[in-house]
């Protein structure tokens, strides 16, 4: 179970949108904005609110990439590995991250919570290859040493 | 209206929905897999495509008719393309049919067969995923998931319950569960009617037949059993005998020759429940409370109460299922050292249900600190013993249930279908049993494959207004109506499964619904009308039940002790 105070914020973000099934992406998009994932809970919760059952709404969260059921980093880095960035060596910037983080393909968010590690298959960055995104910024044309450093600079801000 | 060209043979339509409910009125039969006439049009299945006279196919399922269409239904073209469905399902499928629960009766399976499948060209790629044995009613193996959506539309549209969905994508979907949680951490209300739409083994019914097998072994065990109205016009089309006819005879006595001590007929209790409920909807009645009086012999309508409507929980009557009165009848009786004979009884209750194995488990299901019902089988697993202890149906005798409690009334024995119980009711309550009254209680509107129902009667001077649905996404519409004072009822029926215990989710699934529903309906009023005793008071055991052996403990046997 979790606080009320997460409930309490999911009700107004319901009341932003009509009590139907139509309201359910969006709802969820904003839940995983406040939080930076969807917990369980609260999808559980929503499709009660506003009317589907929990199986419907299981199948759209599951069905779109996007939305996580796991609690993510404060940072959030995106590495693009589209056509374009994966023939400009993006696998290695990958996995640079990996090592420095202690990540792998199965665990994509550090203990601590800071960082969380995913590919994506295009930003639409493909001119900046290859490129990440660390939150909303994007870095273009990465190296396993500007990673490196990335990291170093983003735990110096902590 | 129009006509349609179907392998050069016109055919008239009128207000068919789709060309392939046309094809199958012309007797040509398109192979489906996702389509179910009472459910929504899914097509995702394309084994139904045809072709018409300019080369184009589509699915026959999801193409509105036109006047003038001039279509085919078996070329050569259509054959390749159907087999190449077949392989292609069968590439991610579970390949372990000779152990499979839907052996013999898995539409895949006659499918591959029917094309001569006999190699599968593509590895199958799909990891094994571990079974879901947790519902003491049903089994969910997603390994033999071909992804038809027939069980989540049937919970979503006929029932209203929505347990199953599809999760993920591409080659990862599935169909599961909210949150992949087992099934028994779920709303499910075990009523099976998933289990009947399942074209493959992906959802099966949790069997308990050996443990049957080995109380019948034990010579200290007593096996006892009970047999539900439903199942005798069930049972006797898969050996042979006309399809609905009531083979209650043959069933009691194979039962005899597989070692079952006593065999008894449901209906006796059925009858106790048509006493206690009468006397308790009289009581409520005269008092003005917990009304409207909700039916209690649909344990999956009952759990459906108590998961989405808890404020209608004290409505639910508080006498136990027929099946549950019996088995507490039965264990008490052999309690009694002199007619235990030093045995110890194992009570087998015979259903045409899936939700009664979860009733049997329920924490209320026990008497005097003992389990009341031992083990439940459904209809199709008692078929598939027969068949294993080599019965042969034909050349068996008829033979009559076991005394003490082997007699029933008609009002019991239609209890199997819709409207059945609110008949057995009427008949109790009303005066007389002359053939014209018992005519007039039949055309009141109670018989019928209407969903939903409503009959006012009058007694004593008041209108009695009655509600009768099958389906629970019917009953969902009824307690809706009656929440927003937009229906005001004195009793309601629900049974879960739609038409009643005979399309229960324990029955066999050959033929067509439409099909299936009326043939047993029909048998069971057949079998009422051969009875003679047909109300439930008239019945010599009840009597004997409130004024002998059980006198002290009708409440504790027969009545739940609600909170």
């Amino acid at each position: 179970m979790l606080d009320e105070s997460y409930y309490r914020k999911t009700d107004e973000i319901i009341s932003r949108y009509v009590r139907d099934s139509r309201s359910l992406i969006p709802i969820m998009q904003d839940i995983q904005a406040e939080y930076r994932y969807l917990p369980p809970e609260l999808l559980s919760y929503v499709a009660g609110q506003i009317g589907i059952t929990e199986a419907k709404a299981y199948s759209v969260a599951t069905f779109y990439e996007n939305f996580s059921f796991e609690a993510k980093g404060k940072y959030v880095i995106k590495v693009c590995d589209g056509t374009a960035c994966h023939v400009r060596h993006s696998t290695p910037v990958l996995n640079t991250l990996r090592n420095e983080l202690g990540l792998s393909e199965k665990q994509h968010t550090t203990e601590d919570m800071m960082f969380t590690v995913e590919t994506v298959s295009c930003l639409g960055a493909c001119g900046l290859a290859p490129a990440i995104m660390v939150n909303e910024q994007v870095y273009p044309a990465m190296t396993p040493e500007k990673a490196t450093a990335l990291i170093e600079d983003l735990r110096r801000k902590g | 209206m129009g006509t349609i060209t179907i392998n050069g043979k016109k055919v008239e339509f009128t207000n068919e929905k789709n060309v392939l409910t046309i094809i199958r009125k012309a007797g040509i039969e398109v192979p489906t897999l996702c389509y179910q006439p009472e459910l929504s049009v899914f097509g995702a299945c394309r084994l139904c495509t045809v072709e018409d006279d300019r080369g184009r196919c589509f699915a026959a399922c999801s193409e509105e008719p036109r006047d003038g269409m001039v279509i085919f239904t078996h070329t050569e073209r259509l054959r390749k393309h159907r087999k190449l469905i077949i392989e292609l399902l069968l590439a991610a499928h579970c390949r372990d049919c000779t152990t499979c629960d839907k052996h013999g009766k898995c539409t895949l399976q006659r499918l591959a067969y029917q094309h001569g499948i006999n190699t599968i060209r593509f590895d199958n790629h799909r990891a094994d995923m571990p079974a879901d044995f947790s519902s003491p009613a049903i089994v969910r193996d997603p390994n033999k998931c071909i992804l038809c959506g027939n069980c989540i539309r049937v919970c979503n549209e006929i029932q209203g319950v929505g347990v199953l969905g599809f999760a993920h994508r591409g080659t990862d979907a599935m169909v599961s569960p909210a949150f992949e949680r087992p099934m028994s951490a779920t709303n499910c209300v075990a009523c099976g009617q998933c289990r009947v739409v399942c074209p493959t083994g992906a959802l099966t019914i949790h069997h308990n037949m050996s443990e049957v097998w080995h109380a019948l072994l034990d010579p200290n065990t007593r096996v006892v059993a009970q047999i539900a109205p439903a199942v005798r016009v069930a049972v006797g089309e898969a050996f042979g005998l006309p399809k609905g006819e009531n083979a209650m005879g043959k069933i009691v006595a194979a039962l005899h020759r597989m070692g079952f001590d006593e065999v008894f007929d449901t209906t006796y209790t059925a009858d106790l429940t048509i006493m206690e409920e009468s006397k308790e909807f009289l009581d409520r009645v005269g008092k003005g409370e917990k009304l409207p009086l909700l039916t209690s012999c649909c344990p999956a309508w009952v759990k459906f109460v108590e998961n989405e409507y808890p404020e209608f929980k004290q409505n639910i009557s508080t006498c136990r299922s027929p099946q549950q009165m019996f088995s507490a009848i039965l264990k008490e009786y052999y309690r009694d050292p002199a007619h235990a004979d030093g045995k110890k009884t194992f009570v087998v209750s015979i259903m045409p249900c899936t939700a009664k194995k979860m009733e049997a488990e329920r924490p209320d299901a026990h008497t005097f600190g003992e389990k009341d019902t031992d083990i439940v089988l459904t209809t199709t697993e008692l078929i598939r013993m027969f068949d294993a202890h080599g019965v042969n149906f034909e050349t068996m005798p008829s033979e009559a249930c076991d005394m003490p409690f082997g007699i029933g009334s008609g009002g019991g024995v239609i209890f199997g279908a819709t409207g059945g119980v609110t008949e057995a009711v009427l008949r109790r309550l009303t005066e007389g049993h002359d053939p014209a009254t018992l005519k007039a209680i039949a055309a009141s509107g109670v018989r019928g494959d209407q969903g939903i129902k409503e009959i006012t009667i009058p007694y004593n001077g008041m209108d009695v207004k009655i509600c009768v649905a099958s389906g629970l996404a019917n009953a969902r519409k009824v307690l809706e109506s009656v929440k927003s004072g937009e229906k005001e009822y004195h009793f309601i029926e629900v049974m879960a499964c739609p038409g009643g215990c005979v399309m229960g989710g324990g029955q066999p699934t050959d033929g067509t619904r439409v099909q299936r529903a009326k043939t047993r309906t029909r048998g069971l009023y057949a079998a009422d009308g051969e009875m003679v005793i047909k109300k439930s008071n008239e019945n010599p055991l009840m009597d004997v039940f409130y004024n002998g052996y059980f006198k002290d403990k009708v409440h504790a046997l027969l009545h739940n002790h609600q909170d």
